[in-house]
């Protein structure tokens, strides 16, 4: 198990430090502080909006969770009206042509 | 330590020409020579090239192709900011010792491999640099209650600046209008906005005390050094509004200089975007947090060329590993008084600012006559 094969199942984990007990982020195989082996867990779909922005009809956004996890995505709006630190939820993720794809929902 | 100065230098037009990455790197060494009469090839120690392409083996290949046989040779990568990491390798390199006289030569083809960091996965589908770039701009438009129309004053200005630089790639003035009617590649980016990848090579002969005066009647010296490198992830960077790994380089280097913002006259500084230039400006010291953009707009208003004098990457164009090459060349011609139409009266003491990845590494050198 590890980030990449978990995403593939559309699933979102995070690495910690099995030696220390640290979050690992961006996905490595071993602790960027003790270099100790790293376990895999699910990770919470709850974050919260860090800034958006929109490329033709496509809006996405950079979006933080749970340890200080931050990554960028689509961000899904269904009429609402983007605000800064609003609660998201990541609906959808995985990799397509070798590229991670995230896909956020405005909550 | 040994002093090193930086003494003469070479340069290309920055075009969108198809040329191959050796032929662009050896016109800007023959540049150089052509500038520098005193040089032979026996002299040359260290060559340096600094690139983002895939070819291989690039300094041997450039030093074969010129007749130098140096001690030291290799190739640079640190994306945008290769060009002035390679010059602080070759200042390294003389300061201990290890030679005297290095040849550093960056240089890019306008579809550089480097513009896109495949590594960053954190950014998802939004790998390509304007992604970051709008995030950036927009959260600093949000915090300093800054509009799309005066933020386009520096592109404006740097064009404008660019128009005198007969190696820039845009020789295009445009107004606020021609910007802001640009087209649009996000909701809050223009294409006038964004620096352009290009091809152009750049080149600056660096050499310890001792040599300095054989090259040159005005060596430019390499005061002070800073460089950071907080992350290699855009989503590392916790606020969106500033540079943290530029603040900490310019802190070093004028540290080590013993100088302050109020002492330069000349400044080259990453516009890779326009909103890049006001928060350079702020995490410099040269201007108080949210008044970036009040003195680009000022240096415009009173055609005062000390931010930017060749048109910073927005007009004359971005060859990844040849830009911080060529914003150090126009420091030290402006220090030297060879920068012509774009000269600034009195020039001594210069600063350069090269990023790379969304500053999440940066390099500021500062020079003295």
């Amino acid at each position: 198990m590890n980030f990449e094969s978990e995403l593939k199942k559309g699933n979102f984990v995070i690495g910690t430090c099995t030696d220390c007990d640290r979050v690992v982020w961006p996905p490595s195989n071993l602790c960027n502080s003790c270099f100790g082996k790293i376990t895999w867990k699910k990770a919470s779909l709850m974050g919260k909006l860090i800034e958006y922005s929109k490329k033709n009809d496509m809006d996405f956004c950079l979006a933080e969770f749970e340890n200080g996890i931050r990554i960028m995505g689509d961000l899904i709006l269904k009429s609402k009206k983007p605000k800064i630190g609003a609660q998201i939820k990541l609906e959808k993720c995985g990799i397509s042509d070798g590229c991670y794809s995230f896909v956020m929902e405005l909550k | 330590m040994k002093q090193v100065a930086i003494t003469n230098f070479g340069n290309t037009k920055f075009s969108r020409d198809d040329i191959t990455i050796e032929s662009s790197l050896l016109s800007a060494t023959k540049s150089l020579f052509d500038q520098t009469p005193n040089l032979t090839q026996k002299d040359i120690d260290v060559v340096l090239v600094s690139t983002n392409e895939n070819s291989k083996y690039l300094s041997a290949i450039l030093s074969e192709l010129s007749g130098i046989t140096p001690k030291i040779s290799h190739t640079v990568e640190n994306l945008c900011s290769s060009g002035t990491n390679a010059i602080v390798s070759a200042y390294s390199y003389i300061a201990s010792g290890l030679g005297n006289v290095a040849l550093v030569v960056g240089g890019d083809r306008y579809d550089s491999p480097g513009q896109i960091l495949e590594w960053d996965k954190s950014r998802g589908e939004y790998k390509h640099p304007i992604f970051w770039a709008t995030l950036f701009t927009k959260s600093y438009k949000r915090k300093y209650n800054i509009s799309t129309e005066n933020l386009a004053i520096v592109s404006v200005k740097n064009h404008r600046n660019a128009k005198d630089n007969p190696n820039a790639y845009s020789n295009k003035t445009y107004t606020i209008d021609d910007v802001l009617n640009s087209k649009n590649l996000t909701e809050d980016l223009r294409i006038l906005d964004c620096s352009r990848p290009c091809t152009g090579s750049s080149a600056v002969l660096l050499t310890s005390e001792n040599f300095a005066r054989k090259f040159s009647d005005t060596p430019v010296w390499l005061k002070g050094i800073g460089q950071k490198t907080t992350s290699a992830s855009f989503t590392k960077n916790l606020d969106l509004t500033q540079m943290n790994s530029t603040k900490e380089a310019a802190k070093i280097a004028f540290d080590m200089s013993k100088l302050t913002s109020a002492d330069v006259d000349v400044v080259e500084i990453h516009d890779a975007f326009s909103v890049c230039e006001p928060m350079i400006l702020e995490d410099l010291n040269f201007a108080k947090k949210g008044e970036g953009l009040s003195l680009s707009k000022n240096m415009y208003d009173t055609f005062d060329r000390k931010i930017n004098p060749r048109g910073g990457l927005i007009g004359t164009g971005h060859p990844l590993g040849a830009t911080g090459v060529s914003q150090t060349v126009e420091v030290v011609q402006q220090i030297q008084g060879k920068a012509e139409k774009r000269q600034i009266e009195n020039a001594n003491i210069g600063l350069v600012h090269n990023m790379s990845a969304a500053a999440t590494s940066s390099t500021v050198l500062l020079l003295k006559s």
